[in-house]
């Protein structure tokens, strides 16, 4: 394995200078925001570096899972902040933890104990790995269901109302936004498997090749990371807009956009 | 006064919500109520109020049964509620009524002046004017005992309107009731209708 020494950062840190000095000379007013971004990205990824290693070398069950826990609850805050109509009080954060403890627990769980099986099975090395890619998707897909269900349902106010004072149950009326959520929610996962390995080389394979593993070994890793990232992405959609469209109605079926901020 | 065998008619009793009311209202069988006011009196609010489309309390009671002893759905297949804006949730006209209806909401649509082609074809290309009196028409296919029409009227020419109040009167004729919310005090006349005054969110 060839280990990148200091210099070879910095050699690669110019490219960012780079960046920097097309935003000064075209005024794009970026360059402050991307030192600054760029800054910030080797703080946290070096800290990460560090926590890893020292929880690698412990092999601890309670501190895998306290990692564990920590990464799944800032996924959870971002997803309940990220709407432009976010629900009002606890509500969009408690949606967001049960769709992120249940999407993470079910594929996680499934990995690591029938394709992975490491030994000890909380082995840190592969279960915070794991964890960390699968919250990614896990963000990625709850944050886009609930903003499209929040945002829908204000958008289709009318339409929803409209049903609903023609005697419709609340979820025929909100079957139309329900569908059309989900269907963008799980866009991202569908285009990232026709891509894999035609246009993209995903991350996870790439990293494994360079580090020295053989090709056949990485694309089985990747295949496997695919269908757990769909799983995911999938239970994570489900969770959050059944949730949130519950959020949105009371015991006498009507579209309550009071609890919207 | 009528004796306790008369359940006929619409009760409304305290109905109010930490927005508008107290309402109360007596109405029987086949009565026309005009609800009028300034714009932002609260007309709207009182409707959605009696859809049970808003939270809010009170006692209302059609014909002898308490709407909170049934379902909200179907106390509002009971008492569909006909929003001054209408709202279209598939591509399609003919998607908005269900296959039962589809011969007597065209039967319907036809006397109140819409083209029967138009329900073949999207809703993007109807008028406003079309759009109120197709989204009438979902509400009367129902054949509910109430009606509760938010300006049924306000887009429509003088021709239209007559046709909508010829079905409302005949409606009311066969004893449903109607609340309709109107700018015009003429319609109200036409209508031989009552009136109801809003003014601040609650009755004036």
């Amino acid at each position: 394995m060839i280990v990148l020494g200091p210099t070879d950062l910095a050699v690669a840190a110019l490219l960012l200078v780079m960046d920097a000095g097309v935003s000064l000379v075209l005024r794009l007013g970026l360059h402050g925001r991307l030192i600054w971004s760029s800054l910030r990205m080797v703080g946290q990824l070096v800290a990460v570096g560090f926590i890893l290693k020292f929880v690698f070398a412990l092999k601890n069950p309670w501190a895998t899972l306290l990692i564990v826990v920590v990464m799944g609850a800032i996924a959870a805050r971002e997803i309940a902040a990220r709407p432009a109509r976010p629900l009002t009080g606890l509500r969009g954060l408690s949606v967001s933890l049960v769709a992120v403890v249940l999407a993470t627990l079910v594929t996680v769980g499934l990995a690591l104990t029938t394709a992975i099986r490491p030994h000890p099975w909380y082995d840190p090395r592969y279960a915070i790995a794991l964890t960390g890619i699968i919250l990614g998707s896990v963000l990625n897909a709850g944050s886009l269901t609930l903003d499209g269900i929040t945002s829908g349902a204000a958008r289709e106010k009318n339409a929803i109302e409209a049903q609903l004072a023609l005697g419709a149950t609340y979820r025929q009326a909100t079957t139309p936004l329900l569908r059309e959520t989900l269907r963008r929610a799980l866009l991202p996962i569908v285009n990232q498997m026709s891509a894999a390995g035609v246009i993209t080389l995903p991350g996870i394979m790439t990293g494994q090749i360079i580090a020295g593993m053989d090709p056949m070994e990485a694309v089985k890793y990747q295949i496997l990371l695919m269908f757990l990232l769909s799983g995911a992405s999938g239970l994570a959609a489900l969770v959050v807009a059944a949730l949130a469209l519950r959020h949105l109605t009371d015991a006498r079926s009507r579209l309550r956009l009071d609890r919207l901020r | 006064m009528a004796g306790v065998t008369s359940t006929d008619g619409l009760r409304v009793a305290g109905l109010r919500s930490a927005l508008a009311g107290p309402f109360d209202l007596d109405l029987e069988g086949g009565a026309i109520l005009a609800v009028s006011g300034p714009s932002g009196a609260g007309k709207t609010l009182f409707l959605r109020l009696l859809a049970d489309l808003d939270p809010g309390e009170g006692m209302v009671v059609l014909n002898g049964e308490n709407r909170q002893d049934m379902p909200a759905p179907l106390w509002r297949r009971r008492a569909p509620y006909v929003a001054a804006e209408s709202g279209w949730w598939a591509p399609g006209v003919d998607d908005h009524f269900p296959l039962g209806d589809r011969e007597s909401a065209r039967a319907i649509a036809g006397r109140l002046g819409v083209a029967e082609a138009l329900f073949g074809g999207p809703v993007a290309r109807l008028s406003t004017g079309e759009r109120q009196r197709l989204a009438l028409t979902r509400a009367l296919a129902l054949n509910a005992p109430l009606l509760l029409l938010d300006e049924p009227t306000g887009p429509l020419d003088p021709d239209s309107t007559a046709k909508v109040e010829a079905l409302l009167l005949e409606r009311a004729a066969a004893g449903t009731i109607v609340v309709l919310v109107t700018h015009e005090e003429a319609q109200g006349t036409r209508l031989h209708a009552r009136t109801l005054r809003i003014a601040n969110r609650a009755p004036a």
